[in-house]
Order: C-alpha cells, then structure tokens, then sequence
C-alpha cells in the first residue's frame, strides 16, 4: 500500500513540476501564437543556474531567488530582441528561429560549465526523509517541490482569475487582435507573459536540479514531454495544462511501475488516445 | 530545353562525374548527402506543397533504416530489392497509422504532435530491445543487389553506393515532381493554399492529405534504408528529433516548395557544418546563430535568395 502511496506522490510530484513548465508554453502558444521550441532550453538554463549560483554563493535559496531575477531579464530580453519580430510570421519560420536558439543555448552552455553531469545537493533543511508506514520512507525535498508547485499553481491562478493583468491575458488568449483594438497595450502584456513563461520554465528547472541532477539534452525532453502536456490539455489552457500534466505524472509513473520497458512510450500513447477522443485538447472550446 | 533546366543539367554532370577525381572521403560524403537530398525531398512534399509542418519525419527515416538492419542476418547479406521494398513499405505504414492521429491536428498542434509520436518512435528502438536498444545494430554484410543471379552493384564499393543513391535521388526527384503535376499534385497545392475551399469544392481533404503524408513517409523509408545500407550502422540518433529538425532545417534554408530547394538545403547545410567543424568545435553556435540571423533578415530561404538575386540580374520575377 505505501509502494502505491510513494508512486503517487512521485507522480504528483513530476506532474506538478511539468505543470511549471508545461503552463508558461500553453500561455505563449494561447497568447501570443508562438511555437517556441526553445522552451525547454529555459528549464535546461534554470537548472544550471541553480548549479552555478548554488555553488557561488552556498545556498539554494539565495541561487533561486537570483536565478528568477536573471531569467525574467532573459525573457524581457529576448522578446524583446526575437521573439516580438515573429508574431506576425508563419510557424515554420518560428520553428526555425526557436530551433536555432535551441543550438545556441545548449552550445553556450557547454563553453561555460562543459558536458559533465553536475549535482545540486538538496537543501540541508529538506535534507531528510518522513516516515510512510512501517517501513518506507519519502524524502522531504520531493515534498517541499510538491508543495511549491501547488503554491505557485495557486498564485498563477489569482494572477489570472483576479487581476488586471489576468484579465488581459484571458483576454488576449481568446481574441488577441480585438484586445488591442480596445486599447490595451498588448505589446507590454506579451513581453510580460514571455518573462513569466521564462521564469516559471527556469524556476521548474532550479527546483529540479537536486533530485533529476543537471545534464546536457534535459531541456528537450522535458520540452517534448509538455507539447504532450499542451497538446492534452488544449492550447492557451493553463487548467487543461495542470489537468494534462498530473495525468502525464500518472501515466509516466504508473507506466515505469507496470511495464518499465515501455514506460517511454505511455505518455504518447495517452496522447494518440486523447487526440482521437478530442484532437482540439481536454479543456479547449471547439 | 528551356533555360531553367540548364543549371540543374550542369550540376547533375557534375555530380556524376565527380567520383572520378578519386577522392573516397568526399565521394562518402557527397553519397550522405545525397540521401539527405531524398530524406529531404520527401518532408518537401508535406511542408512546402501541402503546407504540413512536419516536426517527425526522422521516425519513417528511420524505421528505414531499422528495417534494413533488422532484416539483414548476423552473417549474410540480406537482399536488396526484398528489404528496399519492405522498408519502403514499413515506413509508409507507419507514417499511415500516425497519420491518421496527426492529421486530426492543425497548425501549432500538428508540429507538436508529429514531433511527439516520433519521440514515441524513438523510445521504442531506444527502450526496448527491438533495435539493439541504445547502442544500435550492425548491418554486418551489405546488402545484395543481385538480380537473377546477376549482380549490377556492390555495397561495399563506395563508387557503386554514389552512384545507386544518386540514381535513386534522381528518380526520387523525377516521381515527385510528375506527382506534383499529377491532378493529385495540384490537389495538394490547393489544400495549403486555402483547405475550406477544397474542402466546399468537394476535395475529401482528409484523404489527400493522408496520402501525401503516407507517400512522404514511404519515401523517407527508402533513404532511411539507403542510409543504413551505406553506413552498415543504425541506431536511435537516426530517428531522434534532431534528425527531424536537421531535415526541416534544409528543407526550409533551400527554400519549401521549391523543386531544387530541398537538395540545394542538404548540399548547403552538410557543406557548412562540414566547414564550420573544421575550424570551430562549437559550430553549432555558429549554425544557431545563422539560423536565427536568415530567420530575422531573409525569410523564405536560400531559394528566396537565389531568386531575388536572379531576379536583379536577368529581371523580372519568373518563380523557378
């Protein structure tokens, strides 16, 4: 029972953590009509913040707090010098351009830490474990990320349920040019929708860098693992984007449980599943 | 002969006579290219004739490739006509089967969902046992080409593979653009110019689109099987998302839509990450930051290119 209990917060946990990511793409496609593969590229950079800024200034707290300031200035900045020029051009010239930061990114990368596998070691505050039944325990960490992504779920949900700002992105999700010809500057509420999504995408990957540790190639496939999320879900739905990815959690934990050699391809086989029942997404408005 | 077909003429002599300088390594890597030409030919006729943007076309490459490997015995040589037709076979069923998911899709979505189920392709040779797992499979004899007991070619003469797959690209190249021409062909062009009028004239779209995306995934098959034959190797890096985004890559930078634009994209691209290896480790930073300056400064390729520089010298705007 507590084997059960253990892969279902582990599911909870993955899930939740894709939802960081997954939900600042479905923004981007939703709002600004953007494909942006480099996406992943943006929890790839979180993640080797935290490992560089950790080990500069000894805490993970502090690489965090660092960490989301410099990717929020990323995201102001590359809107800003990219990504602003694509909004009126046609996917595949999006592709290519997202392609090809992807290619800088991980080359950057690998001048200024190397190829190596680094590890962040976990807070020493979280460093423990609880007890789950007689025998199993589960480590603080994985709780604490759990608990975080549900904060930060929260918090998402008042900024675009509450607020201005929210209400223009609700807005500008359903009918982007009506929105700016009833005067809103939708040029400053897609650069901050782009920060935000950098930021979320980064602060998912400083968050996971103690427990998946920080690799070449990690941003691609969690960017993969969230088209799935986005596709599931419905593009421009930050709820059908949470609802995917604890399912993809589900699916992807359960899956390595039951059939570990196919447990790579559960999550596509949920998608193909879903894309028959619903091409346009769980929570999209035909 | 009209003027247009006189350049291509030219290279195609070229390229023919090109192995009698002798030079193996070049002769190895104009053949790679060639492949990479039919590769790229066959995305062509989803991404720039039917307006399908493809991001998994690596998958039916691929499985190509894997079907070649998987056919050939540890100690023999496996035949060529039987497993070249087979994988062409496999790879369009493949790609019939996922079509029918993808193509429920549009847009945004249809990138993301090809590249998903290719990634599922992947995960199967890369998880499992089926391929040699991660660590790939041995075509360990070449295979053979004889027919009725005679044999025109030799796998593993790298003069007799250039000119097999140089054949091939030509009738790739011939096929496909008196398929284009085909009322099939046009029919495509109508689907990405505008699909609700197709659709409101009575096209089935749907079917058309099928089709394109099947032919398209039997054709990758075939360079995907010539690959394997060349290189006597597979593994999972053939289908993975970079061979994807490296096709469309050529695909695009030779101009979508465009008869010579997608061999002129594999040509350019291979060439270029051939030179920038040679003077830089970190080319990929050099490639990425010419991809992002063509997208910004010159959109629609190199094809768009040529034909804005033709256009200045010879005058007027004729399309190629």
């Amino acid at each position: 029972m507590s084997v059960f209990a253990i892969q279902l917060l582990n599911a909870l946990q993955y899930g939740l953590l894709l939802f960081l990511v997954a939900s600042g793409l479905t923004l981007i496609f939703g709002i600004m009509g953007i494909i942006n593969l480099a996406h992943g590229s943006f929890y790839m950079i979180g993640a080797y913040m935290a490992f560089a800024l950790s080990t500069l200034t000894g805490s993970l707290a502090v690489a965090m707090v660092l960490g989301v300031a410099l990717s929020v200035v990323l995201g102001l900045f590359l809107e800003w010098a990219l990504f602003s020029h694509l909004y009126r051009r046609d996917h595949l010239e999006q592709v290519l351009l997202t392609y090809g930061l992807i290619l800088i990114f991980e080359e950057l990368r690998s001048l200024a830490v190397g190829n190596d596998v680094h590890g962040v070691p976990v807070p020493s505050a979280f460093g423990g474990s609880i007890a789950l039944g007689d025998t199993m325990t589960y480590p603080v960490y994985r709780l604490v990320m759990s608990v975080v992504c549900l904060a930060i779920a929260a918090g998402m949900y008042l900024l675009i349920q509450r607020t201005r700002l929210g209400m223009m992105i609700r807005a500008g999700a359903s009918n982007r040019e009506m929105v700016g010809v009833l005067g809103v500057n939708v040029n400053l509420v897609f650069r901050l929708v782009f920060a935000l999504g950098v930021a979320l995408a980064a602060f998912a990957g400083m968050l996971a860098a103690p427990v998946s540790s920080v690799y070449p190639g990690m941003g691609q496939q969690v960017l993969i693992i969230c088209f799935v999320v986005v596709v599931i879900g419905g593009i421009g739905s930050v709820w059908g984007a949470l609802a995917a990815s604890l399912l993809i959690g589900l699916a992807d934990t359960f899956g390595k449980v039951f059939f570990p050699d196919y447990a790579g391809i559960a999550v596509y086989l949920l998608m193909a599943a879903i894309l028959l029942w619903r091409p346009e997404g769980l929570f999209r408005r035909a | 002969m009209p003027r247009r077909h006189l350049a291509p003429l030219a290279a195609l002599l070229l390229v023919a006579l090109f192995p009698l300088s002798g030079a193996t390594f070049y002769v190895e890597l104009t053949t790679k290219i060639m492949i990479m030409a039919i590769f790229a030919l066959s995305l062509d006729l989803l991404v720039g004739w039917t307006g399908l943007v493809s991001f998994g076309h690596a998958a039916y490459f691929g499985v190509g490739a894997y079907t070649l490997a998987l056919l050939s015995p540890k100690a023999a040589a496996a035949g060529m006509w039987s497993s070249l037709a087979l994988a062409i076979a496999v790879a369009a069923v493949c790609a019939l089967v996922v079509g029918i998911f993808v193509l429920r899709t549009r847009g945004i979505y249809f990138i993301m969902v090809t590249l998903a189920f290719a990634q599922m392709f992947y995960f199967v040779f890369h998880d499992t046992d089926v391929g040699g797992g991660s660590d790939g499979r041995y075509v360990n004899v070449k295979p053979d080409a004889s027919i009725l007991g005679f044999t025109p070619f030799d796998f593993d003469r790298p003069v007799h593979v250039y000119y097999v797959v140089l054949a091939m690209l030509v009738l790739v190249f011939l096929f496909l653009q008196r398929v284009l021409r085909s009322p099939f062909g046009r029919a495509l062009s109508g689907i990405r110019a505008n699909e609700q009028r197709m659709r409101a004239l009575g096209f089935p779209v749907m079917a058309y689109k099928l089709a394109a995306f099947t032919l398209a995934g039997g054709l990758a098959g075939l360079a995907g099987w010539l690959l394997a034959a060349q290189s006597g190797f597979v593994n999972p890096e053939i289908l993975s998302w970079h061979q994807s985004g490296n096709v469309l890559l050529m695909v695009i930078l030779g101009g979508a839509g465009t008869p010579y634009g997608p061999i002129a994209g594999a040509f350019a691209l291979t060439l270029l990450h051939e030179l920038f290896s040679t003077l830089t480790t970190h080319w990929q930073l050099w490639l990425g930051i010419s991809i992002v300056l063509i997208v910004l400064f010159m959109p629609g390729g190199l094809g768009h290119l040529v034909r804005r520089v033709r256009a200045s010298l010879f005058g007027g705007g004729r399309d190629v």
